[in-house]
């Protein structure tokens, strides 16, 4: 459906986009994830012509998009600010598309309506588009965006203003209405939590680069890189030497892989691989913090040596600030990062 | 080279602007080429021209030609654009250049040479061109000192009837004119202080003038509508000056329209202050529509046309036979000996006197 | 966790993209019909006339120009020009800018009807507001009465009068982006500790720094070229260097002098425009616009209700009172108050062979004047402002400043470079009606512009490629995004190019034309001539023209907010 090949994109000395090739298939959602500055909301940009790419191609189904201007190109973007149109009400901002393609008064009357039932706004066309909410606001720039059918559609930040249970509950609510539209779709965000939960596929960026690429599962369970790593949120990463499937760090020695090569690197624990005993049992740390998650809590460990370790424990039996435990690391849970 | 560079900016422009229309509607209705075919006569003439229609509509039944007049701005600007467009005329008779301008417009060649149809009837004083006929007389004004009757009634005083009158003391800061830079009556009242006092004379008269409280204004509008005590504008916008420069028709026209009508104007004329406008008519050079045109000169001069003329542009019509309205007799004043000047020296040291009237009066 | 915050590489993707080719070419493309208009209805008769002037003989004349300019005369012209021009400005500014802000930002009974009132001075004739605002300010006007007060024949005469002729220009342009302007901007600001004025110098102040800079310059610019107020209420003491051209041209026929002036003028204007765009450049920014419906409501408190009943002062002392004034003369008839001005107006021709127009015709002649002044304006100022909408590129501040010369030439220069360019085929316009409403678009158009380029250059680009990205072509683009929000502006500036032409006097009369005059022509004619008649039917026409103003104004504003989002 969409490709890229070498995309590059220069602002002066610095490249927004560099050599980027990306692939998406048909009725697939991709999630681009990466902080600000890495180049992804020019990529989107570029897809829709809005940006011109210094170098590489564009192709939409099969076909270089090379000068072929904006309106032309038949994708949709959602923009993360969502720039609805002030000075008509909601529904003419979701009808703007349809006029734009000369559907008939009644047909475009009709999918308007639609529409709004679809984002769960009905009777509201008539509403100004100044009087909305902020996730209201985001719904008129959604229904407005699928409105045309676009053959590709883009999103910047889809829920980036909401707060976090709308947006939880959002992000389920647009995975099932992209499946059932059979929407391909690919959106920005640096919020991983969204990118897991809506995406097929994630691309991690980094620099105007993609950093890795793969489904939700691989880019969690095994990371790339220690930016990406560390872009997931885990905090658990050490300076390590592999020698005979051990692993030889500040932490003291931690099981690998067998298959890991031997030599310098780096690993990484995931917080549910690090398992809490007494202090005489494991790595002898001290708890400086403890973080309430719901269902689950979240200690700081200060071992005498290394870095800091953060662990996930069960609410039952999960120690107190300055309790000394020890710090034991599941093999499962340990990456080795390159 | 520079009439091609022309056209073809004007063919691009018209092009690019999308006007052919208008250019057709601009260009080309009333002057072809082939000028002895069109039945159109071109005027062009100041602001202040104006004629009856049904004065018009007869000599377009007489001679088949329409009458288009093009009009703009005062007489000085109008003789002053026929001088700028002389190779390309805008039209085929110009009327108002008056002896003050009259040199120029000579000078200047943009008159064809036309002996008007009766011009036996006027007087041959008037004809300031009787040897080429380059130009024609068709009406006079003169420019005098109008006083407001009122005002020298309550205060027992004799309204002044001289140039001499004017610079007396009990006549000290009742008087406004016009600068005679930017005004044409103002112009005429200087003028007519050379002609009195000749050419080194007037400077004295002025500085006395200015002695006695002469005060000046830019436009004959201000000093009479809004300064004069005299004129029914004037009184409105307090106006407290019962001497002001106009003309020597004003005080007929201040009872127009009043009903029912007085035995006597409010206004008067100090009748030895006059200096006399002569305003020419004549047939420019290259006019596209030369037979029209003498015939609309013929015109000028007819008895009806003359006739309609008072009332139409206030002005005294040239032709001898030419009755005045009843309004002009009853309330106007006759001026029998106003101060002329030679339209030659006129031309030669107008600038010169205008700088030094402005370096005496205004500063 | 990195914060959410909008992603500074959108922003600045903005910025540059513009540079590609085609872009440029949609400018140029844009620039066209304006360049054409201007360049042969302004800058190619100027030319003719300056260098006729110029050149004797075939030889340029250049020892004339340090001549004319070493003359001390011409120094002290030039100087008193410039001053009481800046003066001027800075007096409306100060009286108008207070009117912008009530204007904008509250409700009160009338308001429309006041921005239409204030307007109409725009339109009057100065031969008509002289004798008016002599009734203020003369031998026994109302300060005269008063406090015996005479301001006529001094300077403050001409500012004030500066003022009433200008006071709209501030209140339309500066008020009209004001109304658009978010007040919740000012409400932050004023959350985060700012006193209300430190909140207004620091929020409002900058984002209307374009708009109140536009005004100032066309303020600048129409009494830097005054010519009827210096006249009739300075008296001939007072002369400007558009009244010296004047008398070159028309009356002495002295061309090189007058070329040479003209030059000054056009340099003094070149440095102006300069520093105009100078202060300008850097402060002009997106902003963010909203319904300017939303944006008003009632005074509150006695400080609000203080300033709203000051502004209302001001334009009572200085635009109602001169305007009643002629109101009231026209209906004070030789047998008391009545309508005898009025009916004689109606009979024209056969009242004792008055040889004035029909006043209905003459109405009928401004509107259809106005109506195609407009129209021209609005196109050629539309295109023009929509090329310029990018700020980058020297080629188009060039253009820039280009558009505003005409307001800064004098009217006598562009008429007899008329006469003598336009003279033949197929441009051989001179005789052609459409040549008044050309040269009453040239005046217009600078007003076009300079009240939609704010506007224009403040709505955020993205949605612009929103409507892109959504189907629009970039023409369609403009029309569905760009209009309805520029549509107060776009309504604002054809209400300004309307008024101009309405009033329009000068051009009118140094272009030779049909006998087809205008309001304003006819009341000249009638104010030209004595008697009680005449000067009544002048004051009758002339409330007449302020009926007309009015009325079109109103029109106009409620075709305007009932159209808002449907252009």
């Amino acid at each position: 459906m969409l490709r890229l090949e070498g995309v590059t994109v220069r602002f002066g000395e610095r490249a927004a986009l560099d050599a980027v090739d990306l692939e998406v298939a048909e009725h697939e959602i991709v999630c681009v994830l990466g902080p600000s500055g890495s180049g992804k909301s020019t990529l989107l940009r570029v897809v829709a012509g809005l940006q011109r790419a210094d170098a590489g191609r564009v192709l939409l189904a099969g076909r270089d998009q090379g000068g072929v201007p904006t309106h032309r190109r038949g994708v949709g973007l959602m923009f993360q600010d969502h720039q609805l149109f002030p000075q008509r009400d909601v529904g003419g901002n979701v009808a703007f598309g349809l006029r734009m393609r000369g559907t008939g008064r009644a047909e475009t009357e009709r999918r308007v309506g639609e529409l709004l039932d679809l984002v769960g706004l009905p009777g509201a066309r008539k509403r100004p588009v100044g009087a909305l909410s902020g996730g209201e606001q985001q719904r008129v720039a959604l229904a407005r965006a699928l409105a045309p059918e676009p053959r590709l559609l883009m999103l910047d930040e889809p829920l980036g203003q909401l707060d976090r249970s709308l947006r939880e509950r959002l992000v389920v609510e647009l995975r099932a209405l992209f499946d059932r539209l059979g929407t391909t779709v690919l959106a920005v965000t640096h919020d991983q939590g969204e990118a897991f939960a809506l995406a097929d596929r994630v691309v991690v960026m980094r620099d105007g680069r993609i950093a890795q690429a793969g489904t939700p599962l691989e880019v969690w369970q095994r990371p790339a890189s220690e930016f990406v790593a560390r872009f997931l949120g885990f905090e658990n990463v050490v300076p390590a030497t592999v020698r005979g499937g051990r692993a030889d760090t500040a932490w003291g020695k931690l099981p690998v892989p067998g298959d890991t090569p031997e030599g310098e690197c780096r690993v990484l624990v995931r917080p549910t691989g690090v398992r809490l005993a007494s202090a005489a049992a494991g790595l002898a740390c001290e708890v400086t913090a403890r973080t309430f998650r719901g269902d689950h809590v979240v200690v700081r460990l200060r071992p005498d040596g290394g870095p800091e370790i953060e662990a996930a424990c069960p609410l039952a039996g999960a120690p107190g600030v300055g309790d000394r435990v020890g710090a034991v690391f599941v093999a499962d849970d340990v990456v080795v990062l390159p | 080279m520079i009439t091609n560079f022309r056209r073809a900016v004007g063919a691009a422009a018209v092009a690019a602007l999308g006007l052919p229309v208008l250019a057709a509607c601009g260009g080309s209705d009333d002057k072809g080429s082939d000028g002895s075919k069109s039945k159109t006569v071109t005027l062009v003439s100041h602001d202040s021209f104006a004629a009856s229609e049904d004065v018009l509509k007869e000599f377009t039944e007489q001679t088949g030609y329409k009458v288009k007049v093009l009009k703009s701005g005062d007489a000085g600007r109008a003789v002053n654009q026929a001088i700028l467009s002389k190779s390309h005329p805008q039209g085929d008779v110009f009327f108002g250049v008056d002896n003050t301008l009259l040199s120029r417009a000579l000078d200047k060649g943009i008159f064809a040479p036309y002996e008007a149809k009766g011009l036996d009837r006027v007087p041959k004083n008037l004809q300031l061109d009787a040897g080429e006929h380059r130009v024609t007389p068709v009406d006079t004004g003169d420019i005098c000192v109008n006083y407001d009757r009122a005002y020298f009634a309550d205060h027992k005083l004799d309204p002044p009837r001289s140039f001499d009158d004017l610079i007396k003391p009990e006549y000290k800061n009742l008087l406004v004119t016009e600068n005679s830079a930017t005004s044409s009556p103002g112009l005429a009242f200087q003028l007519g202080t050379v002609a009195k006092y000749g050419d080194d004379g007037w400077k004295d008269y002025w500085k006395k003038l200015k002695d006695n409280g002469v005060e000046v204004v830019d436009g004959w509008e201000q000093a009479y509508n809004d300064r004069f005590s005299g004129s029914a504008a004037g009184k409105k916008a307090k106006g407290d000056k019962p001497l002001v420069v106009s003309y020597a028709s004003s005080p007929p026209a201040e009872v127009l329209g009043v009903k029912p009508a007085p035995k006597e104007g409010p206004t008067g004329v100090a009748t030895g202050t006059c200096f006399r406008q002569i305003e020419f008519a004549g047939l420019l050079k290259g006019a596209g529509n030369a037979e029209g045109g003498k015939a609309l000169l013929d015109f000028l001069l007819s008895k009806r046309f003359q006739e309609d003329m008072p009332l139409q542009m206030f002005v005294r019509p040239a032709a001898d036979d030419a009755k005045l309205p009843e309004v002009f007799t009853t309330y106007g004043a006759r001026i029998d000996k106003p101060e002329t000047l030679a339209p030659e020296k006129i031309a030669a040291n107008r600038d010169q006197w205008v700088k030094e009237w402005s370096s005496l009066v205004l500063r | 966790m990195v914060l959410a915050r909008p992603e500074v590489a959108a922003r600045d993707a903005a910025a540059p993209e513009g540079g590609g080719p085609r872009r440029t070419a949609t400018r140029l493309g844009l620039m066209a019909l304006p360049l054409a208009f201007f360049g042969v209805f302004f800058a190619y008769p100027v030319a003719s006339i300056v260098s006729r002037g110029l050149k004797d003989g075939g030889q340029w004349q250049f020892a004339r120009i340090g001549e004319v300019i070493t003359d001390p005369r011409i120094g002290h012209v030039l100087w008193f020009t410039t001053w009481q021009a800046a003066a001027s400005t800075a007096l409306t500014l100060l009286l108008a800018l207070p009117g912008a802000y009530v204007l904008a930002r509250f409700d009160f009974p009338g308001k429309r009807l006041l921005r239409a009132v204030v307007t109409v001075p725009f339109v009057l004739p100065t031969v008509v507001v002289g004798s008016a605002f002599l009734a203020l300010l003369g031998h026994g006007g109302l300060l005269d009465e008063l406090w015996g007060v005479r301001l006529d024949t001094t300077v403050w005469a001409i500012l004030l009068a500066h003022v009433f002729f200008n006071y709209a220009v501030v209140v339309r342009t500066v008020g009209g982006l004001w109304a658009q302007l978010d007040p919740r901007q000012e409400e932050a600001a004023r959350v985060l500790g700012a006193g209300r004025l430190a909140a207004w110098r620091r929020v409002t102040l900058p984002a209307l720094a374009p708009a109140v800079a536009a005004a100032a310059l066309m303020v600048f610019l129409f009494t830097f070229t005054s010519f009827g107020v210096i006249q009739i209420l300075g008296g001939p003491r007072y002369a400007t260097l558009e009244v010296e051209i004047y008398q070159q041209t028309a009356q002495l026929l002295d061309l090189p002098t007058a070329a040479v002036l003209t030059l000054v003028q056009f340099a003094a204007v070149a440095a102006l425009l300069g520093v105009h765009a100078w202060t300008v450049r850097r402060r002009e920014a997106t902003l963010r616009l909203v319904d300017a419906a939303g944006t008003a409501r009632r005074p509150r408190g006695a400080a609000e209700w203080t300033l709203l009943g000051s502004v209302l002062a001001v334009v009572a002392l200085l635009v109602l009172v001169p305007l009643l004034v002629l109101v009231l003369r026209s209906f004070d008839g030789p047998d008391g108050y009545g309508l005898t001005f009025y009916r004689a107006l109606g009979s024209a021709g056969e009242n004792g062979g008055t040889f004035v127009v029909a006043p209905l015709e003459a109405i009928g002649n401004s509107l259809a004047y106005g109506l195609a002044a407009t129209a021209i304006a609005v196109v050629v100022g539309g295109l023009a402002a929509a090329a310029l909408t990018r700020r980058e590129g020297r080629l188009v501040r060039g253009f820039d400043a280009l558009l505003m010369l005409p307001l800064g030439t004098s009217a006598v220069t562009v008429g007899f470079g008329f006469l003598i360019s336009l003279d033949e085929p197929p441009l051989d316009l001179r005789t052609s009606w459409i040549l008044v409403p050309l040269a009453q678009a040239l005046v217009g158009v600078p007003f076009v512009v300079r009240t939609m380029l704010p506007v224009l250059r403040a709505v955020d680009a993205r949605l612009r490629e929103a409507a892109a990205v959504l189907g629009a072509s970039p023409l369609r683009a403009w029309r569905e995004v760009d209009l309805p929000l520029v549509g107060r502006a776009l309504a604002v500036a054809a209400g300004f190019a309307f008024a101009v032409s309405l009033g329009e006097f000068g051009a009118t009369v140094f272009i030779a034309r049909p006998d087809s005059p205008t309001l304003p022509v006819a009341v000249a004619r009638l104010l030209g001539r004595p008697g009680e008649l005449n000067y009544g039917q002048a004051m009758a026409l002339s409330t007449i023209l302020m009926l007309v103003c009015a009325a079109a104004l109103l029109v106009l504003e409620r075709v305007r907010t009932d159209r808002t989002g449907e252009f």
